[in-house]
């Protein structure tokens, strides 16, 4: 646990928490390990944790009828996956699955949106936080929607 | 196959009229992917080197066709082959792309302002490239590799559109087989098969190995990937004076006369096509210039 609390401290998404809050945090934490080409969640199952990526990669995909599945992003060590378990209805929306062998510590969602209604402080940190990955993958996603690499530099 | 001009008979000094094209002959096309290629060309007359700076571009004339700029992608160490990579996408570029060994070009050129890695002596330098904008990038890097001991950490960040996309893949092999090039590609979109990563060239940034507060950045592709590239080194630490962007306008004479791709206060054409971020940051984002 002193571990899974040390590498939380450190990384830069829990940075500025106060001690109180990290300590529920870890609390949610466990270390989880996923094998390569194991799918980490399927699109539609409950949504009840979020991953902070420790080693290996992971790829966000999107199964589509003619192509099979697609990625749309990959994402790799120090990278949070997944915000699906911070709003209803509790449901993945991709697929992720783990390109080789991937470390990862798995938060309970389910435990933290418990602990955010009672207490929102809590709760207004982990958004800000979220909302500021939301809004480099919106970006990133306009950005791929642009298809800037069509026209000429 | 065009056959070479009696160039005795004209009695054209070449290196005199900046507006004069030199005539180069093609040994060699290279298909680099769908619609891009790559052409190596030799000067016919006596001319026997083609030295340029890294970032430099020429105007290369299709006879009966046009004339438009496109940067050097050869090596500048190597001035007996003058080595150009476009895609195919508008009249003079699918003329260009018809062309085979043997068929004469017109060449003006070099223009516009180079790269500045001598000034990044000592420092980390990353490379961001978006698309075809690898192609202007390549000479700086060889001018790096070629002088490796003279920098810190060298990181090439590499976006493009899928992975067929990917240009000069044996190269990039070769780059990252070596211990002291750091390579990272990304692609727009994720094809079945490709195991790399997916996603923009500017999420790499945050992770890639460089100390921001030592570091030369030079970035070339389309000029939104550049913009938001720019703004990604500058979060991450690297001082907008120390970030050069090529920038492509609609450079007709190249030698700062007709006007056609003024800038706000510069013509890109002789006060490009590379910049210092800091000195062209607020014009980019201006409708009106």
């Amino acid at each position: 646990m002193e571990d899974l609390k040390h590498i939380l401290a450190e990384h830069p998404f829990f940075s500025g928490l106060s001690p109180e809050h990290l300590a529920i945090i870890v609390g949610c934490a466990s270390n989880v390990r996923i094998d390569t080409g194991k799918m980490v969640f399927h699109e539609g199952e409950e949504a009840n944790q979020f991953y902070l990526i420790r080693s290996g990669h992971v790829s966000l995909q999107l199964m589509t009828p003619n192509k099979g599945p697609v990625t749309l992003e990959t994402l790799h060590e120090g990278d949070i996956l997944g915000w699906s378990w911070l709003l209803p209805p509790y449901e993945w929306h991709f697929d992720a699955k783990a390109l080789e062998l991937t470390r990862m510590i798995a938060l309970d969602g389910k435990c933290l949106r418990t602990k955010c209604e009672n207490d929102h402080h809590l709760g207004y940190e982990l958004l800000k936080r979220f909302a500021d990955i939301m809004m480099k993958r919106l970006e990133s996603t306009r950005l791929q929607l642009l298809d800037i690499y069509g026209d000429r530099p | 196959m065009a056959t070479a001009p009696d160039l005795q008979s004209l009695k054209i000094d070449y290196k005199r009229n900046p507006m004069l094209p030199w005539p180069f002959q093609i040994k060699r096309v290279k298909r680099e992917t769908e619609d891009t290629f790559t052409v190596e060309l030799q000067p016919l007359d006596d001319l026997k080197e083609f030295s340029f700076q890294p970032g430099q571009f020429n105007m290369v004339y299709v006879h009966g066709i046009g004339e438009i700029p496109i940067s050097i992608s050869g090596d500048p160490t190597k001035p007996h082959t003058l080595v150009h990579t476009t895609r195919a996408v508008g009249t003079v570029t699918k003329a260009m792309d018809k062309l085979r060994r043997g068929d004469i070009l017109g060449i003006r050129g070099p223009y516009g302002t180079p790269w500045l890695v001598d000034q990044a002596n000592g420092r980390d330098v990353v490379f961001v490239a978006g698309g075809i904008g690898l192609a202007p990038l390549r000479p700086a890097l060889y001018e790096v590799v070629a002088h490796r001991e003279r920098y810190g950490k060298v990181v090439l960040l590499y976006g493009t559109r899928t992975p067929s996309d990917v240009l000069f893949r044996q190269e990039l092999e070769n780059w990252r087989a070596r211990f002291d090039l750091e390579i990272y590609v990304t692609v727009d979109r994720g094809m079945s098969g490709w195991r790399g990563n997916v996603g923009v060239v500017t999420h790499l940034i945050s992770r890639a190995p460089f100390d921001p507060r030592n570091t030369s950045a030079f970035v070339c592709g389309p000029e939104i990937m550049m913009r938001f590239t720019a703004m990604e080194l500058h979060k991450r630490g690297v001082d907008n004076e120390h970030i050069f962007i090529s920038l492509e306008r609609n450079m007709k004479c190249a030698i700062g006369l007709c006007g056609h791709c003024q800038f706000g206060s510069v013509f890109v054409c002789k006060d490009g096509p590379v910049f210092r971020y800091s000195q062209i940051k607020d014009m980019l984002v201006k409708w009106e210039v």
